[in-house]
């Protein structure tokens, strides 16, 4: 009955949560967003202390259900070791894993790397090892890309017959070492889940860590029952967490995810979850060197793609045909002194410290602005840049997602009112000069009228319009240069600034 | 002075009487069922027979021409995009086309060396001259738009050149394209000091060029000029070529459209030959709002909306051929099915035409006929998608004028998502520079920048829930 309960939980979790990452409507959002916000990592980043509290009680009062229930990351290992128990040979069906001693040292070594590199500001180390951020990025740079697939495929038949139902989005790959690392971290975790259950859990993940100290003094626990017990070790041989010691009739608590699983095991009624008086002992220690982290490290220093260069616009040609189309040339990235932050992002200081890199605002940003970041020092964080839209005015999506402060919320009101850098002007590349042809597209798109065009040759009101940029109006939103008619690199380009302004 | 020349005239009669949805069984009736091919129409409604050899056809007197009420016009010939992503003329599907249309009585065909990104002329010179020159009449343009090419060697080469890629020896019509911007000046500019129109009148004299006439799109200047030119004895037209529908008819002279009726009256005066084009505005004309498709459907059920238009056009005695630009084999047939025979409009018919252009007029649209003259677009709009897009949701009731309206919602979304479908996001109005290059082309005379602005100021709203606020 605990099984079910918590299978029926996990999945309602792991699905809603899965679909906050897959949605592109912005409807998750507004039903389900909390879901990210009761994520332990997340809510510790945020300092949303009644939620830290909340989850430490939760884990006091019935031990680590938080992972086999809430924990994305979590139910996903226990799904992909389901096929993982359907696999392999008849032995290897019936009891796929077998108790082992915990590894306390790799354990507690890992958490202190991951507190130390969080403290001090290696978010990226940190953002690697931390499991919600990686469920986020096998969700939203390996699933999401199949969802939206999915949906443009309903979006044609929609479009053959007339419907509005389902419309097209984009899908694109908004970074290549994100995708890597992803793709690593599925393999790492997916190995491992298929083979040996939760091993990551109990001993690479923080959060797992810090949960299972607490859970050693949890008022629920999974009890054995040494009198009844006939050490046939049925229930041991089918825990994931491998913390069932027959032989010494213990369980080690800080791995126990409170699963059930063994509870349905039992012939012999010897095993149950109940109420246990506290100063119950915990099992003993033994290290022995595991899995390394090493292979996701040395994926850091990937390079990014080469971009396509050198074409211009072609003008009209002398010998005026009908129709056809103008080739596009895609834009450029151009290069930022300073990166811009997303508006609610307070500093680029702010960000950095409280992301957990796990791509809820990436895949919630329905105007392919915000991308994970290939820097080292902001690896996999967002990043904001305009070559494929603009932050619109009436979109805060990416603050309403973000589960840790790292963004806070903005409403649609404040937001022509975050200054997140100003815009900068080429001459080179502005249309009247280049080309000789009028243009004024920044300044008519501009959403805070802080484009004022005017005469290139202020002697002669009727030389071409060029804009200037009043600073301090600008909230660098990137309208105008996503707009520009110059390609690759637009005329009009955002600087961003440290700390966000709001005035 | 014309008249119709019909095979089997009394039947001609007896089928006006019953209606072409009659045609069949009227045929069988008298015991001569005339050659047809049985058709599939892929719209559903029937499966009705393409008449073979009961075309109507105009001849006038100078001409020495029997030419089908029916023209061919070259401009939209179907296309598939080739290994670059370019799109290419379907050469064999216009070759189906072609023959199907001959085979069916049509023997006038109407280029230009523009069309279809100057791809038309050889596409139809290589479908034509599979069939005898006789058989066939073909009409083609001197498109000397840029002011560049406007030179007496240009302008010579350009015109010998389209001999060369019709495969032909002689050019049975051949119009000076598009007078009328710029005035007479620029009239003159073009065809007269350059000595372009001179060297043209000779090879006329020397019956290279059979026919030789205009094509006139925007204000009239030019063409009243071009006429009291031709009543002075300096020029002589054989023929013209005028915008002609029942909405510019009706509605003439306001704002960007034509006043085909000023302009027909001016040609049948002079008994000049008149070439009809855009008698269905680019599809304007049979794409229209439900209640308007279900008037005039209820008039004559089986017979499809376009064919209102062509019949008006037809209707008109001075008219020698009505041009369709037909892309599609089902728009070729349909337009057989109304021209073999034409059935001539009634003058209560004809009120009822002006009735339901009132009907057309009070919907915003905007008048792009989609010939694709303003294309391409250097900064890679796709201008001619854009409005078409508007003017398909201004039809179906998907442009609001506030947030308070009760279809809102649906139609915000129905204008969003179809928008983004009809036209790819860089090459939406948003990304109009405004240089302005596109609009001198418009034969309808839309100032394009302003109304890519207009459009885009709607979606803007739109996506920012704003609609009506500032009003």
């Amino acid at each position: 009955m605990l099984r079910k309960i918590r299978t029926t939980l996990g999945l309602l979790f792991f699905v809603g949560i899965t679909w906050l990452f897959l949605d592109f409507t912005g409807l998750a959002h507004t039903y389900l967003g909390w879901m990210a916000k009761i994520q332990f990592l997340p809510a510790v980043l945020a300092l949303n202390v009644g939620m830290i509290v909340l989850l430490l009680a939760l884990t006091l009062l019935f031990g680590r259900i938080y992972c086999s229930v809430i924990c994305p990351l979590g139910v996903f290992q226990d799904i992909i070791a389901w096929f993982g128990k359907r696999t392999g040979d008849k032995k290897h069906r019936k009891m796929p894993y077998s108790y082992s001693p915990a590894k306390q040292t790799l354990r507690y070594s890992i958490l202190a790397i991951f507190v130390v590199a969080l403290v001090a500001g290696f978010s990226s180390i940190a953002l690697l090892l931390a499991p919600y951020s990686a469920y986020g990025r096998i969700a939203s740079t390996l699933l999401q890309p199949i969802y939206r697939w999915g949906n443009n495929l309903l979006a044609l038949w929609a479009a053959h017959i007339e419907s509005y139902a389902f419309y097209e989005t984009e899908v694109w790959f908004r970074s290549l070492p994100t995708l890597l690392v992803a793709v690593v971290t599925l393999l790492v975790i997916g190995y491992l889940a298929m083979r040996h259950g939760r091993t990551y859990c109990n001993t690479i993940c923080p959060v797992g860590s810090v949960l299972g100290f607490v859970a050693r003094f949890s008022l629920f626990k999974i009890q054995l029952d040494t009198e009844r017990c006939k050490q046939c070790d049925l229930c041991a041989r089918n825990c994931k967490a491998a913390c069932i010691d027959t032989r010494q009739g213990s369980v080690d608590y800080s791995r126990c995810v409170t699963c059930g699983d063994c509870l349905e095991q039992c012939k012999h009624d010897a095993i149950h979850y109940i109420y246990v008086k506290p100063g119950s002992s915990a099992p003993a220690t033994q290290t022995k060197t595991d899995h390394s982290l090493r292979s996701f490290l040395t994926l850091l220093g990937v390079g990014a793609t080469a971009a396509l260069r050198g074409q211009t616009i072609p003008k009209a040609t002398d010998v005026k045909m009908d129709g056809g189309l103008a080739p596009l040339v895609p834009k450029e990235k151009p290069h930022r002194a300073t990166p811009v932050t997303p508006p609610g992002a307070l500093s680029a200081r702010n960000l950095t410290q409280h992301c957990t890199g796990c791509q809820l605002c990436i895949s919630a940003c329905p105007n392919q602005v915000l991308r994970p970041s290939s820097d080292l020092s902001t690896f996999m964080q967002p990043e904001v840049s305009y070559e494929k839209g603009y932050c619109r005015p009436e979109c805060v999506k990416c603050s309403e997602a973000c589960p840790t402060g790292a963004i806070r919320p903005i409403t649609v009101a404040d937001k022509s009112a975050v200054h997140v850098g100003h815009a900068v002007w080429i001459k080179e590349n502005c249309l009247p000069i280049r080309d000789n042809q009028p243009c004024g597209n920044c300044a008519r798109h501009c959403p805070v009228n802080a484009i004022e065009m005017v005469p290139l040759d202020a002697n002669d009101p009727k030389s071409h319009l060029i804009p200037v940029v009043n600073d301090e109006a600008c909230i660098g939103c990137g309208a105008c240069e996503h707009l520009c008619p110059s390609n690759p690199l637009s005329a009009i380009y955002v600087e961003g600034y440290q700390v966000q302004r709001v005035q | 002075m014309n008249s119709d020349k019909q095979q089997g005239l009394s039947r001609r009669r007896f089928l006006g009487v019953m209606g072409t949805g009659a045609a069949a069984m009227g045929a069988s009736l008298m015991g001569c069922r005339p050659k047809t091919a049985l058709e599939y129409d892929p719209a559903g409604h029937h499966t009705s027979e393409v008449p073979i050899g009961q075309m109507t056809y105009r001849q006038f007197e100078g001409l020495n021409d029997s030419v089908s009420i029916l023209g061919y016009g070259c401009m939209r010939w179907p296309t598939v995009p080739d290994a670059n992503g370019k799109d290419i003329i379907d050469q064999e599907a216009v070759n189906e086309l072609v023959d199907y249309a001959i085979e069916h009585g049509v023997n006038y065909f109407d280029t230009s060396p523009v069309y279809v990104q100057g791809q038309s002329e050889a596409a139809t010179g290589i479908a034509l001259s599979r069939h005898p020159r006789e058989s066939y009449y073909v009409a083609t343009k001197l498109s000397n738009f840029s002011p560049s090419t406007q030179t007496f060697e240009n302008s010579i080469g350009m015109y010998h050149e389209s001999m060369k890629r019709l495969r032909v020896e002689y050019l049975d019509y051949y119009l000076l394209h598009m007078i009328g911007p710029g005035g007479v000046g620029g009239f003159n500019q073009r065809f007269v000091d350059n000595g372009v129109l001179p060297y043209l009148e000779k090879e006329r004299e020397a019956g290279r060029i059979r026919h030789l006439g205009f094509s006139f799109h925007g204000e009239p200047e030019a063409y009243d000029w071009a006429l009291q030119e031709h009543d002075k004895g300096n020029f002589h037209w054989d023929f013209v070529q005028i915008q002609m529908n029942y909405l510019d008819w009706r509605f003439g002279g306001e704002g960007a459209t034509v006043d085909a009726h000023y302009l027909y009256e001016e040609l049948e005066k002079r008994q000049i030959p008149v070439v009809v084009m855009e008698p269905l505005l680019g599809g304007r004309l049979s794409n229209l709002p439900n209640h308007i498709v279900a008037r005039l459907k209820q008039q004559r059920p089986e017979d499809s909306v376009a064919s209102w238009a062509f019949r008006f056009a037809a209707s008109h005695k001075q008219v020698l051929t009505c041009l369709s630009g037909m892309t599609y084999l089902e728009h070729l047939q349909d337009n057989i099915r109304t021209y073999a025979p034409l059935v001539e409009l009634k003058e209560e018919e004809k009120q009822f035409l002006y009735e339901t252009a009132d009907l057309i007029h009070e919907y915003p649209t905007i008048p792009c006929n989609q010939c694709n003259y303003c294309m391409p677009c250097p900064y890679g709009l796709d201008i001619p998608a854009i409005l078409t897009h508007y003017n398909k949701c201004v039809n179906q009731g998907n442009v609001p004028e506030s947030k308070l309206d009760p279809n809102y919602a649906e139609a915000r979304r129905a204008f969003l998502i179809g928008y983004d479908r009809s036209v790819p996001k860089l090459r939406q109005a948003s990304h109009c520079s405004h240089c302005n290059q596109c609009s001198p082309h418009c034969p309808q005379r839309i100032n394009i920048p302003k109304e890519l602005d207009r459009i885009d100021h709607f979606v803007e709203a739109l996506k920012q829930g704003t609609l009506g606020d500032q009003a």
